[in-house]
């Protein structure tokens, strides 16, 4: 019954909360498309297809015995607006693809949000103090004639209800003519990168009319194009080096140092096609739909259509672990392919000390693997298990007709339920869940 | 059954004729039959993919990974077909055909290009938001469709590929025609490579033509041909083709590759899966369509 967790001790997750409307009727604005963890993991960010983003606050209750922590909204804001480009009478969707915090310098908080054109710096800061007693104004801020002022005071400071602040520092626009896939924070603390599906540009992150190009593969005859990038990162303390995957499985470690227009990788991460397994969906199902540095910087996962793969940076020509995700939907990619469920884009994270991994699938289900135990497991995120501290149960898929008791056949899962985006806290264990419309918080029972 | 004196394409049967014909022949029907399944799923997914690209033509701009993918899928089942020799028989089988349709398809592509600029045209001059485009969700082919639909002939929505705004004016005979074939086609359907099934695709591929180029071939710009249709002509009169660079055209739509002999796809309809809703929503599509022709034409 236990999950797989990370340490000698197994973890048991609970449900915590959920955040979002009960009710089936979704609304397209309020489709969660991304959820990003502070550095801290007090702060817990959403972003949603109407271009608002949400911060959830950690609240630990330490009265309780077990410091249980709850995640409570914190600040709310419209970070992009829809846009319509007239020039190719198409729309610019407001939806936000990814979301990045900044390492925190001083007492406010800032995160980078993109949608498919603009990045946007936010400062996210408290007010719990303002200024009482000025000479020249009144308290509804009316000014005060000088000539009756007979005494002078000192202004102060009292404390007043928290108010949170989310304004607009930088917008960094008109550098990606495609889409916006990727924003990644470099350990520098100086610049980012952004990529969309053909360039990957380096911004200064106080410069924001000028980027820099590092990757470009646009071919010169768009007829020949045949393959586009998927995600990038950079590496989490080298901050000369960044890694970008592709559509038809590869990924590609580049070093800004060798040369300013990194077309030309210093490494490239592809595994030989197993041909057993060859079909006209191969391609597809390859395609990686993100990637990610582990915490300490030595491996790097990515997730593609059926599985989950770890590559060890210093090893080109194959993965180290592959972790099938749900293999059983191998034998539907046909009716996959038909109702575009196979260009689904997956999102993977790490735990805090790199030994579990986790990732989404259908049917609100999401998939927990256990890298030193070599043990899996398969969760679902719903309202029928959501009673407060409700262990979650395992669930399992029967991929053929014998089907058992509690087990769920490839036929009746939901595809339209789809977990797509997934956080974990950095150091503790809290992940955040996003099914279509629902973010759902998980603990570890802590006993 | 197994017709006899028709060849077999797929030569799979290793076993030797023996005395006892009828269970050579019953595993052999089972050989052919499941290599025609074969070839009947690879059509399938042909045309869906080929619809999935016609379909990437929305509003807001469409998923370059997602039709970069599928594209590929398209060329990997051509050069599979081109192995097979299948590609080649359909390819001269068009070449034939597609002489006779010459005059007209070119028409229908040059006017299916106008329409694109004249939206992008239309959407520069609009301060806000295209209402037509926003509220109805059209792409500039649908608006093809409705100009080519409305002054050339009629359009029968119950064919598969009618949708489709470059066969909207082609000879309806052709759609009638492929559509009765579908019938008849539909039981016989082991003799993949029969000269029957030759047929039905060459019908359809003559439609498909135009509906591939308009896929691979739009972020070309052509110098549209003089329209013999004092109505189109008037319609596209004050359209300036030189602002729309081409570079935008390009980005703007989904950069899809062109494939070489693509334009020589073959058939969308016959035996692949019905295009979805296609044929109810095109119908009123059309109704919205006129609406959308008076705001272009500003009546």
């Amino acid at each position: 019954m236990a999950g797989a967790g990370g340490g000698s001790n197994d973890v048991q997750w609970c449900f915590s909360q959920v955040k979002g409307a009960i009710d089936d009727d979704v609304a397209e604005a309020d489709i969660i498309s991304t959820v990003e963890f502070n550095h801290s993991g007090e702060l817990l960010a959403t972003g949603d297809k109407g271009g608002r983003v949400v911060i959830f606050q950690q609240e630990i209750e330490k009265s309780q015995p077990q410091c249980r922590s709850e995640y409570n909204v914190y600040s709310t804001f419209q970070s992009h607006e829809p846009e319509f480009d007239y020039l190719k009478s198409l729309e610019i969707e407001e939806k936000i693809n990814k979301i990045r915090w900044l390492p925190q310098k001083n007492a406010a908080q800032f995160l980078l949000s993109t949608n498919d054109k603009t990045i946007k710096l936010w400062k996210i800061s408290e007010r719990d103090k303002r200024p009482e007693g000025y000479n020249l104004k009144e308290e509804d801020g009316r000014y005060i004639d000088p000539n009756t002022v007979t005494a002078l005071r000192v202004p102060v400071f009292r404390p007043m209800d928290l108010m949170v602040e989310a304004s607009p520092r930088r917008v960094f626009a008109n550098a990606h003519t495609y889409h916006i896939n990727s924003i990644s924070i470099n350990s520098d603390h100086e610049t980012y990168l952004s990529a969309d599906d053909l360039r990957i540009n380096l911004w200064h992150q106080e410069i924001t009319d000028r980027s820099f190009n590092i990757v470009d593969i646009k071919p010169a005859n768009m007829e020949e194009l045949t393959e586009v990038i998927t995600a990038a990162e950079f590496h989490p303390h080298q901050c000369n080096t960044f890694v970008y995957s592709s559509s038809k499985g590869t990924i590609r470690l580049c070093d800004m140092r060798a040369s300013a227009l990194c077309d030309t990788h210093s490494k490239l991460f592809e595994e030989p096609e197993d041909p057993s397994n060859r079909s006209f969906f191969s391609e597809i199902i390859s395609s990686i739909s993100d990637v990610k540095f582990s915490h300490n910087g030595r491996y790097m996962m990515i997730r593609d259509y059926l599985s989950v793969k770890i590559w060890d940076l210093n090893m080109e020509n194959r993965p180290v672990e592959t972790y099938q995700v749900h293999e059983y939907l191998r034998s539907k990619l046909c009716s996959l392919y038909e109702n575009d469920c196979i260009f689904d884009k997956f999102e993977c994270c790490w735990n805090g000390n790199d030994s579990v991994v986790m990732t989404g699938s259908y049917n609100n289900f999401f998939r927990m693997f256990d890298r030193g135990q070599r043990r899996d497991v398969t969760l679902e995120a719903s309202r029928e298990g959501s009673k407060p501290q409700q262990v979650l149960k395992p669930r399992k898929v029967c991929a053929d007709g014998k089907r058992k008791k509690d087990e769920i056949s490839v036929d009746s899962l939901d595809f339209n339920k789809k977990i797509l985006h997934t956080a974990w806290h950095p150091q503790d264990n809290i992940i955040a869940v996003a099914t279509t419309n629902n973010l759902y918080i998980f603990q570890d029972k802590v006993n | 059954m197994f017709p006899k004196g028709t060849k077999r394409k797929f030569s799979d049967s290793r076993e030797e004729p023996v005395a006892g014909g009828e269970d050579v022949n019953q595993s052999n029907l089972a050989a052919v039959r499941m290599l025609s399944s074969y070839s009947l799923q690879r059509q399938s997914l042909l045309d869906m993919s080929l619809i999935k690209l016609q379909l990437c033509h929305m509003l807001v701009e469409p998923n370059l990974c997602r039709s970069v993918l599928i594209a590929n899928t398209v060329r990997q089942i051509q050069e599979e077909m081109t192995q097979d020799g299948t590609w080649q028989i359909m390819t001269q089988a068009l070449s034939a055909a597609n002489a006779a349709a010459q005059g007209s398809a070119d028409r229908l592509v040059a006017t299916e290009v106008l329409c694109r600029q004249t939206e992008a045209a239309q959407g520069e001059q609009v301060p806000k938001p295209f209402p037509v485009v926003g509220s109805e969700g059209c792409p500039a082919e649908e608006v093809a469709a409705a100009e080519v639909g409305m002054t050339m002939s009629t359009v029968s929505p119950q064919a598969p590929t009618s949708y489709l705004p470059g066969t909207f004016g082609m000879d309806p005979c052709w759609e009638e025609e492929t559509g009765e074939d579908d019938d008849d086609e539909e039981d016989s359907e082991e003799c993949g490579s029969g000269s029957e099934g030759e047929e039905r695709e060459r019908d359809s591929l003559v439609e498909d033509t135009r509906t591939a180029e308009q896929v691979f071939g739009t972020f070309e710009i052509k110098n549209p041909a003089p329209s013999p249709d004092p109505a189109l002509e008037e319609l596209f009169s004050d359209v300036d083709a030189s602002y729309y660079d081409l570079d935008t055209v390009l980005t703007g739509m989904q950069s899809v590759p062109k494939m070489g002999p693509y334009d020589l796809l073959e058939s969308l309809s016959s035996h692949g899966p019905s295009p979805l809703s296609s044929s109810t929503s095109c119908r009123s599509d059309l109704n919205e369509l006129d609406h959308i022709m008076e705001i272009i034409v500003g009546s």
